[in-house]
């Protein structure tokens, strides 16, 4: 059965997923060392050591997200936050950048690593790299792979690969989007968040909910309708067109989540090793109700039974869902 | 700012006439001790929440008569009116059924405000905070009570069980969450 990785952005959450039955929980220390650094969020090295027990002493074993890109000169935290995780007794730590994984391998020869979205290695190449040089286990692909393009990755490389399934999608390269940190000073890659919630003001104006990321407005939702999260890449903005003609819409990427589950036999036919929930940040209801869905839908595949549709629309940002690049007609 | 309801009234000669509000010092002198009890036996709300602790939460609940000013650090839970707010940072408003979802985990906040069913205005990080703070704690609304009831416990905990089943509200923690469908 392909194992399924879900998300946990608080110790409750951790225990909702396990008892939600997933096969692995990722989650990250309360800092910028990990992508989800939003406020109330995640462990403290104690509530991360209880929810390793709790995990384990049920079978599911935990992964640490410390999957941001330490500063030059402040690598003490990223570098305590591995030791911590391996004291902890996490099963893998989840990493994207080259010196910390060069750290891991150095000083934590028996952790095991794993390569985060966030290095956005897409080619079996860059994959070896990283499997060579510093013992990388498992890789994490990025978001823009069909799954065609997954399976000749898998041929030509000797690591497992983990796809995300379900949840927020990135259009740009993952560990390289600067649209947050160019309104807000703060980033996803280096601070641990993409559209702090210290930098977003909602207000109603005229009957409509105005959403502002740092000076920019970047969306108008009239009453009742979707309202997508405050991200720049989901903006909608008013532009010129080539013609000069003033239009208004989503210009990088319609507000949708990815919702992969019909795919799921092709990606166990692509040689995937385990499905990734993303959702840090959503509450344990959405752990829940997530991770029995998903897990029902890889035992189903297991069996060889076809795969559900639309059960989980009222928990996708804008209440759409896409298979996102894996089925693209696109390039 | 967001839209302010205005306080329940009715129609009198064609005027309309505000109805008398709730005594509101009882009332907040209530909640303030649910509030204080909550916190003492979820100390981890506090602790998760930092310096967001500090701000000033209006919530609004706007199938009741009156909002409320939720102060966490200090541990007060007042009543107040829509006509005249106190200072908020923040404003939280949303009908009582989702207010009760989203605490006992039956519904996901962020579902919830992709829908329009609850709508925030002010120090985004705060409700950020409060609610991943108050996610965490696992709070059974039933049980709080019960528990500040001491003998009425028991008797407290039936009543909750039956206005459940009367009225479809979410009034307590619910260990297994429902299937979203059984394909198996």
């Amino acid at each position: 059965m392909m194992e399924l990785v879900c998300p946990a952005g608080t110790p409750a959450a951790l225990r909702a997923a396990v008892e939600a039955g997933a096969h692995a929980i990722y989650c990250g220390f309360a800092d910028e060392t990990n992508a989800r650094n939003f406020p109330g969020l995640n462990f403290s090295r104690e509530e991360l050591a209880e929810g390793v027990a709790h995990a384990h002493a049920r079978g599911a074993k935990v992964l640490v997200a410390i999957n941001t890109f330490p500063r030059a000169g402040d690598q003490a935290l990223w570098h305590s936050a591995v030791a911590d995780a391996e004291a902890a007794g996490a099963d893998a730590v989840i990493l994207a950048d080259i010196g910390l994984l060069a750290h891991a391998a150095e000083k934590h020869p028996n952790l095991r690593l794993h390569l985060s979205v966030q290095a956005a290695a897409a080619n079996p190449d860059a994959i070896n790299l990283y499997a060579e040089s510093f013992g990388v286990r498992r890789v994490v692909l990025p978001r823009v792979l069909t799954v065609d393009e997954i399976a000749a990755i898998n041929r030509e490389i000797d690591v497992e690969t983990e796809v995300f399934v379900f949840g927020g999608l990135c259009v740009m390269a993952e560990g390289r989007c600067a649209l947050s940190s160019y309104a807000t000073g703060k980033s996803p890659n280096m601070n641990g968040v993409c559209s702090p919630a210290s930098h977003v003001a909602y207000a109603e104006v005229n009957g409509a909910q105005e959403a502002r990321l740092g000076d920019f407005l970047i969306h108008r939702t009239p009453k009742g309708a979707v309202a997508p999260y405050p991200t720049l890449c989901k903006g909608c903005f008013t532009s010129p067109d080539a013609k000069g003609e003033v239009q208004t819409g989503h210009i990088f990427e319609d507000p949708a989540s990815l919702d992969a589950t019909r795919l799921i036999p092709a990606l166990q036919k692509a040689g995937v090793t385990a499905l990734k929930i993303e959702g840090r940040q959503r509450s344990r209801a959405y752990v829940a109700q997530v991770v029995r869905a998903f897990r029902a839908a890889v035992e189903a595949a297991d069996r060889g039974q076809p795969m559900p549709e639309g059960l989980l629309a009222k928990l996708t940002e804008g209440q759409a869902a896409t298979t996102g690049a894996y089925a693209k007609t696109w390039r | 700012m967001m839209r302010i309801l205005s306080d329940p009234s009715v129609k009198v000669l064609g005027r309309s006439v505000p109805l008398p509000l709730p005594p509101m010092a009882p009332l907040s002198m209530l909640f303030s001790r649910l509030m204080r009890h909550v916190l003492q036996r979820h100390p981890s709300i506090l602790r998760r929440m930092g310096a967001t602790a500090g701000s000033r939460f209006l919530i609004d609940v706007t199938d009741m008569p009156f909002p409320m000013l939720l102060e966490p650090s200090l541990r007060r839970l007042t009543v107040t009116t829509r006509r005249n707010p106190p200072p908020h940072d923040t404003e939280i408003r949303g009908k009582l059924k989702s207010f009760l979802a989203m605490l006992h985990a039956e519904e996901d906040g962020d579902a919830l405000f992709f829908s329009g069913e609850l709508e925030i205005a002010g120090d985004t990080s705060s409700v950020v905070a409060l609610r991943n703070a108050l996610d965490d704690a696992e709070i059974d609304l039933t049980e709080e009570l019960a528990t500040l009831a001491g003998p009425a416990g028991p008797a407290l905990r039936r009543m909750s069980a039956l206005l459940e089943r009367r009225t479809g509200l979410s009034l307590s923690r619910h260990r297994v969450q429902e299937d979203p469908e059984d394909f198996r």
